[in-house]
C-alpha cells in the first residue's frame, strides 16, 4: 500500500479524515521501505553474447554497455521485482567461439535469457545449442534471415531487421508512392539473390507488376543490352538488387539509353561512393534502404543517448547499441511478469506485440521475428543521402521520376 | 525497330572497343611471338591518365569539352605509348630468350601490379570514378528510333583510328619495317632494319591502340574503375585468338563478333531458356568462342604460314 493510493482513493473526502489517513499513509510507507531493505531482491542474470574483441568489437562494447545500461536503469527503479545482473561473454565474431560462449551461457541455471549476437555466421552456428538447453535469447544485430526463419526454435528472437524487412519495407513504400510497373536487376551473389526474392514477393503482395528480373554477375561492366530490353517495357522503378560499383554503372547506362525510370537501389548502394561515382546530377532521387536508423532519429533515441551519456560508459553506443538495449529491456519485462523461469520467459518473448521500445514497437512473427522493425528510406538530395522524411521529395518540393 | 536497333549500337560500340584491344595482342604478337597479359590494365592505366589529364585541365580553368577531349586522348595516349615501350624495355626484351611461359607470366603479374597500384594510389581509387562527359549528348531520331551523337561520335573515332593502323602498317616505311620483323626478326636486322626500336614503337602503338579504347570506354559508359582493364583484356585476347593471332584484320573481326555473341547471348537467351540470368550471357560468348577455336585453331583468318601458332 502506497501513499499515492491511498490519497488518490481518499479524493473528495472532509480534511480532517484525508489528514488523518495521511497519517496512515506516511506510516505504511515507511514500512514498507523498511521491509524491502530488509529482504533483499532476489538476483536475475542475463547473459550478454557479442564481439568483445577483435575487429568489429566496437559494436560489441557498444552492444554490452547499451544492455548493461537497460540492467543499470532496472535496477535503479524501487519498483522492479528482481536485482538484474548482465553476464558479458565474448564470442569474437567466430562461430567456433560463439558456440561455446553460448553452451557455457545456456548451462548456467542461474543465466534466465540472453541478449545474443552480431554477427550472422555465430548467430546460425548457435542457435541449436539454445534450442537444446532450453535458454530464451533475443538477437540485438545479426540481419541473415534464416536466424529466424531457418528453423522453428521457440527460443529465438529478434528485434532488428533483416533484408526481408528491408525489402518489405521498400516495396511498400515504393507502391504507397504510386508507383505500379517496376523492372528488377539483381547480381547472382547471396546478396543480389535474396533480394530479388524478397522484394518481388513483397512487390506482388503490394500490388506491384514485375515487367522482368534479370540476374547479373557481379562485375559485369556493360548493362546496354539488358537495359535496351528494359527500356521496351517502359517500367516506372528500375529496382537493382546489388552493390555500389554495378549501381553506378547501371545508373549512368540507364541515362546514356534515356531511360527516364526512377531508380531505386538497396542497402548495397547506400554510400557516398555511389554518389561520387554517378556524379551528383545522375545519382539526384535515387532511393535505398538500411536496416535500423540514426541512434538519434530513433522514437526513444535521445532519451536513450542521454542516459548513455549520463552512464558514462568508455565507448559509444554505435549503430545497433539501441537494439541491444531494447531487447534487455523486453527479457527484464517477461522476468518481471512471469518470474525468473526459462519457459515462462520464452513464452511471454514469443507472444510479444505492440511493445513500446526505445527502437519503436516490437512485435514478434510466428518465427519470432520483430515485424516492425526499423528500416530507413534515404534518398539523394544534392549530393547527399537523405532521410527520406526530412527531404525535399517528402515535402513536395521535389518530385520522383516516373510519377 | 527501336529496340534492334540499340541492340545494334550497343553491339557495334562493344565490338569496336574489343577490335581496339585485340588488335594490340596481335600486334605484340606478330613481331615478338609473346601474348602480353598485362594489355588490359595498360588501357585501364590509359583511362586514368585521360581522367586526371581532364581534371587537371578543368582545374586549369579550360571549360571547352573538345579542348578537354584533346587533352585526355593525347595524355593517355602518350601515357600508355610509353608505358607499353617501357614494358617491352625491361620486361619483354630481356626475357626474349626465356621460356614463352616466362614472359607471359610476368606481363600477368605486371597486370596485377598496375590495378594494385590504380586501386591504392589514384586517390579514392578502389570506388568507381565519373569519367567526364565531353561528347554532344543529343541524338538523332531516325524512324523512332534514337542515335545517340556520341555513340556516333565514337563508333566514326574507332574506325578512324583502325583505318589510320591499317594506313601506318601497309604504307609506311615503318609499317614496312614492322611486318618485316613479324615475318623474319633475323633476316630484318641483316637488313639494317633497327629491331629494338620497331618492338619499342610497335608496343606504343598497340598500347597506344588500348588507350583509345580506355578513352571510348571512359566517354562511352562515362564511367570507369580499376578493374575495366581485367575483362577486357581476356575478351580482347579472346578476339584476337579466334580471329586468329597475328592478323590486324581477324582481331578486328574476332572483336566485333565476340561483341555479338554478348549482346545475342543476353537479348536471345531468356527466350530460349526462362529463368536464366543474363550472367550467363559471357558463358555462351566463352562457350561459342571454344566451338570455333576447335573448329578452326588457327583463327577465322588464318596466317599463310601457321608456324606461330
Amino acid at each position: 500500500m502506497t501513499f499515492n493510493s491511498l490519497e488518490g482513493d481518499e479524493r473528495g473526502m472532509t480534511v480532517r479524515v484525508n489528514k488523518l489517513l495521511t497519517a496512515i499513509g506516511c506510516v505504511a510507507l515507511s514500512g514498507s521501505l523498511f521491509t524491502a531493505s530488509a529482504t533483499a531482491k532476489e538476483v536475475v542474470k542475463i547473459a550478454f553474447i557479442g564481439p568483445l574483441t577483435g575487429g568489429v568489437s566496437s559494436i560489441g562494447l557498444g552492444g554490452r554497455d547499451s544492455a548493461d545500461l537497460a540492467v543499470r536503469l532496472r535496477n535503479a527503479d524501487p519498483k522492479t521485482k528482481y536485482q538484474y545482473q548482465l553476464v558479458p561473454l565474448d564470442d569474437e565474431c567466430k562461430p567456433n567461439i560463439g558456440v561455446q560462449v553460448a553452451t557455457q551461457a545456456a548451462t548456467d541455471n542461474s543465466i534466465v535469457a540472453g541478449v545474443t549476437h552480431f554477427c550472422s555466421a555465430v548467430a546460425m552456428a548457435t542457435v541449436d545449442v539454445y534450442h537444446r538447453f532450453n535458454l530464451p535469447v533475443v538477437v540485438w544485430g545479426a540481419v541473415l534471415p534464416d536466424i529466424t526463419y531457418g528453423n522453428n526454435y521457440k527460443e529465438i528472437h529478434r528485434v532488428n531487421g533483416t533484408m526481408i524487412n528491408q525489402s518489405q519495407v521498400a516495396a511498400k513504400f515504393m507502391t504507397g508512392l504510386g508507383y505500379k510497373r517496376f523492372a528488377i536487376i539483381h547480381d547472382t551473389t547471396d546478396y543480389g539473390n535474396g533480394h530479388d526474392k524478397y522484394f518481388s514477393a513483397a512487390l506482388k503482395q503490394d500490388g506491384g507488376q514485375i515487367l522482368a528480373d534479370i540476374g547479373v554477375s557481379a562485375d559485369q561492366q556493360d548493362f546496354t543490352t539488358e537495359l535496351t530490353k528494359i527500356k521496351a517495357l517502359k517500367p516506372q522503378v528500375i529496382y537493382f538488387g546489388g552493390l555500389t560499383p554495378i549501381g553506378v554503372r547501371i545508373r549512368t547506362q540507364m541515362e546514356k539509353l534515356g531511360i527516364d525510370a526512377q531508380f531505386e537501389g538497396t542497402s548495397g548502394i547506400k554510400s557516398d561512393a555511389y554518389i561520387e561515382g554517378a556524379g551528383a546530377t545522375l545519382a539526384e532521387g535515387s532511393l535505398s534502404f538500411l536496416e535500423g536508423a540514426p541512434t538519434d532519429k530513433l522514437p526513444g533515441g535521445a532519451y536513450f543517448l542521454s542516459q548513455y551519456t549520463a552512464a558514462k560508459y568508455s565507448e559509444p553506443p554505435e549503430a545497433y547499441g539501441a537494439f541491444a538495449f531494447a531487447a534487455t529491456n523486453l527479457i527484464i519485462d517477461a522476468v518481471e511478469k512471469d518470474g525468473p523461469n526459462r519457459r515462462k520467459v520464452r513464452d511471454t518473448l514469443n507472444h510479444t506485440k505492440d511493445a513500446h521500445t526505445i527502437i519503436g514497437d516490437v512485435t514478434f512473427d510466428d518465427h519470432r521475428q520483430n515485424i516492425v522493425p526499423l528500416v530507413s528510406k534515404y534518398v539523394v538530395q544534392d549530393g547527399k543521402w537523405v532521410i527520406w522524411e526530412d527531404s525535399a521529395y517528402a515535402k513536395g518540393t521535389k518530385k520522383l521520376k516516373g510519377l | 525497330m527501336d529496340a534492334l536497333g540499340q541492340y545494334i549500337i550497343n553491339g557495334l560500340m562493344l565490338g569496336m572497343i574489343y577490335a581496339m584491344v585485340a588488335v594490340g595482342f596481335t600486334l605484340f604478337f606478330g613481331v615478338l611471338d609473346v601474348i602480353q597479359f598485362s594489355h588490359g590494365d595498360v588501357l585501364m592505366v590509359g583511362a586514368f591518365a585521360g581522367l586526371a589529364a581532364s581534371l587537371g585541365v578543368a582545374a586549369l580553368g579550360i571549360t571547352s569539352p573538345w579542348l578537354q577531349l584533346v587533352a585526355v586522348v593525347v595524355c593517355a595516349v602518350v601515357v600508355t605509348g610509353l608505358l607499353g615501350a617501357a614494358v617491352a624495355h625491361f620486361l619483354i626484351l630481356p626475357l626474349h630468350r626465356a621460356p614463352p611461359l616466362n614472359t607471359l607470366l610476368a606481363t600477368l603479374m605486371l597486370g596485377s601490379v598496375l590495378r594494385e597500384c590504380v586501386r591504392l594510389f589514384y586517390p579514392d581509387g578502389a570506388n568507381p570514378k565519373p569519367f567526364p562527359v565531353l561528347l554532344p549528348t543529343s541524338f538523332i531520331r531516325i524512324d523512332g528510333f534514337e542515335l545517340r551523337v556520341d555513340n556516333l561520335i565514337l563508333l566514326l573515332a574507332g574506325l578512324a583510328a583502325i583505318v589510320a593502323l591499317h594506313l601506318l602498317i601497309t604504307r609506311t616505311r615503318l609499317g614496312l619495317a614492322i611486318r618485316a620483323v613479324a615475318q623474319d626478326g633475323e633476316t630484318a636486322r641483316l637488313m639494317g632494319i633497327n629491331f629494338g626500336a620497331v618492338v619499342l614503337l610497335t608496343f606504343a602503338l598497340g598500347s597506344g591502340m588500348a588507350a583509345l579504347a580506355g578513352v571510348m570506354n571512359g566517354l562511352y559508359y562515362n564511367e570507369i574503375n580499376f578493374n575495366v582493364g581485367l575483362l577486357l583484356g581476356v575478351i580482347g585476347f579472346s578476339a584476337a585468338i579466334l580471329g586468329g593471332l597475328g592478323n590486324v584484320y581477324g582481331a578486328i573481326l574476332g572483336g566485333f563478333l565476340f561483341a555479338g555473341l554478348q549482346v545475342l547471348g543476353s537479348a536471345a537467351l531468356p527466350a530460349l531458356v526462362p529463368d536464366i540470368p543474363s550472367a550467363y550471357k559471357d558463358v555462351f560468348a566463352f562457350a561459342v568462342v571454344i566451338i570455333l577455336m576447335a573448329w578452326k585453331p588457327t583463327g577465322l583468318i588464318a596466317e599463310r604460314a601457321s608456324e606461330r601458332v
